[in-house]
């Protein structure tokens, strides 16, 4: 716990004290309780980090250090949309940082961060499994194969209307 | 125990099963390189991640170079040590470290007393090959009133990690971020101020690199010294006298308090005093508040609030208001002794000498950074002119007189001003772990028994054990101590507390291993344990060589009560020599 003063409302408070309690409330399940409770949230901003911290008896500087070291942890709202770029090591042999690259030029913001009006966010995953299809870019659900800067704004254009 | 025989750089040698590579190695006096593996030998405080690799050797039969510091020897094995390819691979890796290290050695605060920059020497690094694709991280600064990170320095060690988490048990320190990015530092990159920082400077201690100093405030003392409107005085600890001389290339334990003196006053301190002096005053009045609730306490009274704890020790008063804030009526009010000095100064002494309170620079040399941030509380402020203006590390006064061309070594011995300069025996001893408790038991018992002494040692309350337990002989009453070192230690005799457990009367708690010799501020002990208990030999033959050792009989604290604060726990002495405390913790809201 730190010193700055932590505001939470009493719902979720509760909703994440069930979570930690579900596990035991054991430190070695913070993985688990940050999965299941990001799952819920969506996110995992610093009050949130806070009340864990607390449930579990653990330091919040240990809580933030394990959900910035995975990189499916996010303290950012994912947007509406949310866009994966596989950096897996097919993936990256085929371009997919120049893929990145494009994804971030066309939507002005950077790994880890979700356009102004909320619609679309950006992360990168390690291999998910598709090689055959590098590079690989997930939207949501779907999954876009062979996927070259050029055909960026494409796939963009998709959810212009959404 | 079983034993393993091994085989490193062609020499056998024999060793209980469990024991490190590293460590067999050293028994045969070579010097395996390590930069993130420290030991405190002796102590139990270890960091071991296997991180760096610097300490890689070559196992026969095996493909892969091993980390020795965190590789167990096994029977049979055969080890080398420098071999073309461990010798390759060890450049490798402090090349690879150095690319995503700033570059600015010249002005870096550890420069000259840093582990890689040793380490480069020691590799013979002439160049760092790779630079382009090194992404360098670039976090900002974060100052805050005792310690200074610049994470851009940080090489992943995490030895102030273990010894905030482990050893201290407060949690302010954690890695976050992979790769380049990777860093060590509070929840949310937020400032270590905001955190639950004590400023116990345990990891500054340990820190190998430049990504941990202290505040340095040699220059606004060295401003306050050059303007001749004011008037500076300063004050030492007592466990600056057995440490400073290691900066000068003595050997560890050497006393060299007559020679600080010396020092101190041709930096131009205009009067040399000695925070050994507001020590017996402390034990003055923490002795007679001890006393006081004992005496309650034996004679029925439920209400009273025991153990009471020692409060000298800044780093655990911070830990407790941020920890234990409901149990904050039960350490003694009485102030630190850096504090009392300070009180004392800027009102007894500034009437003597005649000197306005703003003209008067109160500057104290401490062992410790949390002194830092102490001196600067609101509490110990009057119309915002505190009572003390700059504290300084050990480390820092040694670089100020070296600035001023002074070779500690050759200097003569001189003594300490009067009035606030003369101590006793058992002042000296605060700088240990035991000693303060010593201290106030050597004055309690004799004002509690009216009888005198015929031994001041109590050796049932020294040792370097992490929690020590004795019970005392108060004339039929017998009085259970408990003590300890490090914070992490102090939490379980607090835990022991709240539960309605603790069979003490008092306990004394210091954050820093050693207590104060082992402080954030001395020299860097470089993970050599034998340098904390060369000092705390000092500490003890300074004691010795005292012809007063009791707190009570110092003249010039009994002409302080005398002519200004009457008696201990006086309303006057109340109201500078005793604080209180505040809530801390921080609180989850709902809103
Ligand atoms: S700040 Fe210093 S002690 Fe901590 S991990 Fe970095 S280099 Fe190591
Ligand atoms: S000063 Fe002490 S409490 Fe603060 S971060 Fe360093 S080790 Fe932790
Ligand atoms: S590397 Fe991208 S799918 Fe395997
Ligand atoms: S010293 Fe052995 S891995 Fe760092």
């Amino acid at each position: 716990m730190s010193r700055i003063k932590v505001k939470i409302k009493e719902k979720d408070l509760n909703i994440i004290k069930e979570i930690c309690k579900s596990f035991n409330n054991e430190q070695g399940e913070l993985i688990n309780v940050l999965h299941k409770t990001q799952e819920h949230f969506g996110y995992l901003p610093a009050e949130i980090q806070e009340v864990v911290a607390k449930e579990l008896e653990m330091s919040v500087a240990k809580v933030y250090g394990v959900v910035t070291f995975y990189s499916f942890f996010t303290m950012k709202p994912k947007g509406k949309f949310p866009i994966s770029i596989c950096t897996g090591t097919a993936c990256y042999v085929r371009g997919a940082e120049n893929v990145l690259g494009e994804f971030k030029r066309q939507l002005n913001i950077e790994v880890g961060e979700t356009t102004p009006d909320g619609k679309f966010s950006l992360s990168c995953l390690r291999c998910v499994g598709a090689c055959g299809l590098a590079p690989v870019v997930l939207v949501g659900d779907k999954t876009y194969g062979r996927v070259s800067p050029e055909g960026v704004k494409d796939i963009l254009a998709e959810y212009n209307d959404k | 125990m079983e034993k393993v025989k091994l085989s490193i750089d062609n020499k056998l040698v024999e060793v209980e099963k469990g024991t490190t590579i590293y460590k067999a190695a050293k028994q045969l006096g070579i010097d395996i390189p390590v930069l993130c593996y420290m030991n405190l030998e002796g102590l139990g405080i270890e960091n071991k991640p296997g991180g760096c690799r610097i300490c890689v050797v070559e196992v026969e039969g095996r493909r892969n170079l091993a980390p020795s510091c965190s590789t167990d020897c096994t029977e049979g094995m055969v080890v080398h040590t420098h071999t073309m390819r461990v010798i390759n691979a060890r450049r490798t890796v402090m090349e690879f470290i150095l690319s995503d290290h700033p570059k600015d050695c010249l002005t870096c605060a550890k420069s000259g007393n840093c582990e890689l920059q040793d380490m480069a020497v020691k590799l013979g690094i002439r160049e760092i090959p790779g630079q382009e694709y090194a992404a360098m991280s670039t976090y900002k600064m974060d100052f805050s009133p005792s310690i200074i990170r610049d994470l851009d320095k940080c090489i992943m060690c995490r030895r102030c990690e273990m010894m905030c988490n482990e050893f201290q048990t407060v949690g302010a320190l954690s890695a976050f971020n992979r790769g380049f990015q990777s860093a060590v530092g509070p929840a949310f990159e937020m400032d270590i101020e905001d955190s639950t920082c004590t400023y116990c400077g345990q990891c500054v201690a340990v820190c190998p690199t430049g990504a941990l100093t202290e505040k340095d405030h040699t220059r606004d003392v060295i401003n306050a010294l050059s303007d001749p409107t004011k008037t500076v005085i300063v004050q030492t600890a007592p466990a600056v006298r057995a440490a400073l001389g290691e900066e000068f290339g003595l050997k560890p334990g050497t006393l060299v308090t007559g020679k600080m003196v010396t020092a101190l006053r041709r930096l131009g301190f205009n009067y040399v005093f000695d925070t050994d002096f507001a020590a017996d005053l402390t034990i003055m009045e923490e002795g007679t508040e001890l006393l006081g609730r004992l005496t309650k306490f034996l004679g029925g009274d439920k209400e009273v609030k025991l153990p009471i704890l020692t409060s000298c020790c800044p780093a655990w008063v911070n830990f407790f208001e941020h920890n234990f804030p409901e149990m904050k009526d039960i350490p003694s009010t009485a102030r630190s002794p850096q504090q009392m000095f300070g009180a004392i100064a800027k009102t007894y002494f500034a009437d003597k000498i005649k000197v306005k309170r703003e003209d008067l620079v109160v500057v104290s040399i401490m062992p410790c950074l949390a002194k830092k941030y102490e001196a600067q509380r609101d509490e110990f402020k009057v119309d915002g002119n505190p009572d003390v203006d700059f504290s300084l590390s050990t480390r820092e006064l040694a670089h100020l007189i070296k600035q001023a061309n002074l070779d500690l070594k050759t200097l003569p011995d001189e003594d300490f001003d009067k009035p606030l300069g003369e101590s006793t025996g058992a002042a000296v001893i605060f700088g240990v772990t035991g000693g303060v408790i010593e201290a106030a038991t050597r004055t309690a018992y004799e004002l509690h028994t009216g009888k005198k002494l015929a031994k001041v040692e109590f050796e049932q309350l020294r040792g370097m054990e992490f929690i020590r337990k004795a019970t005392i002989d108060f004339n039929g009453t017998p009085i259970n101590i408990g003590i300890a070192h490090g914070l992490g230690n102090a939490r379980k005799l607090l835990d022991e507390i709240k539960a309605g457990k603790s069979e003490f009367h008092a306990i004394e708690i210091m954050a820093c291993p050693g207590g104060c010799i082992g402080g954030g501020g001395q020299p860097l002990h470089h993970s050599d344990s034998s340098i904390l208990k060369a000092r705390t030999k000092a500490i003890y033959a300074e004691d010795e060589g005292k012809v007063l050792r009791k707190s009570h009989e110092n003249p010039y604290i009994i002409k302080l009560y005398e002519e200004f604060l009457g008696k201990p726990m006086s309303e006057k002495a109340h109201h500078l020599l005793h604080t209180h405390y505040f809530d801390k913790s921080g609180k989850i809201e709902i809103s």
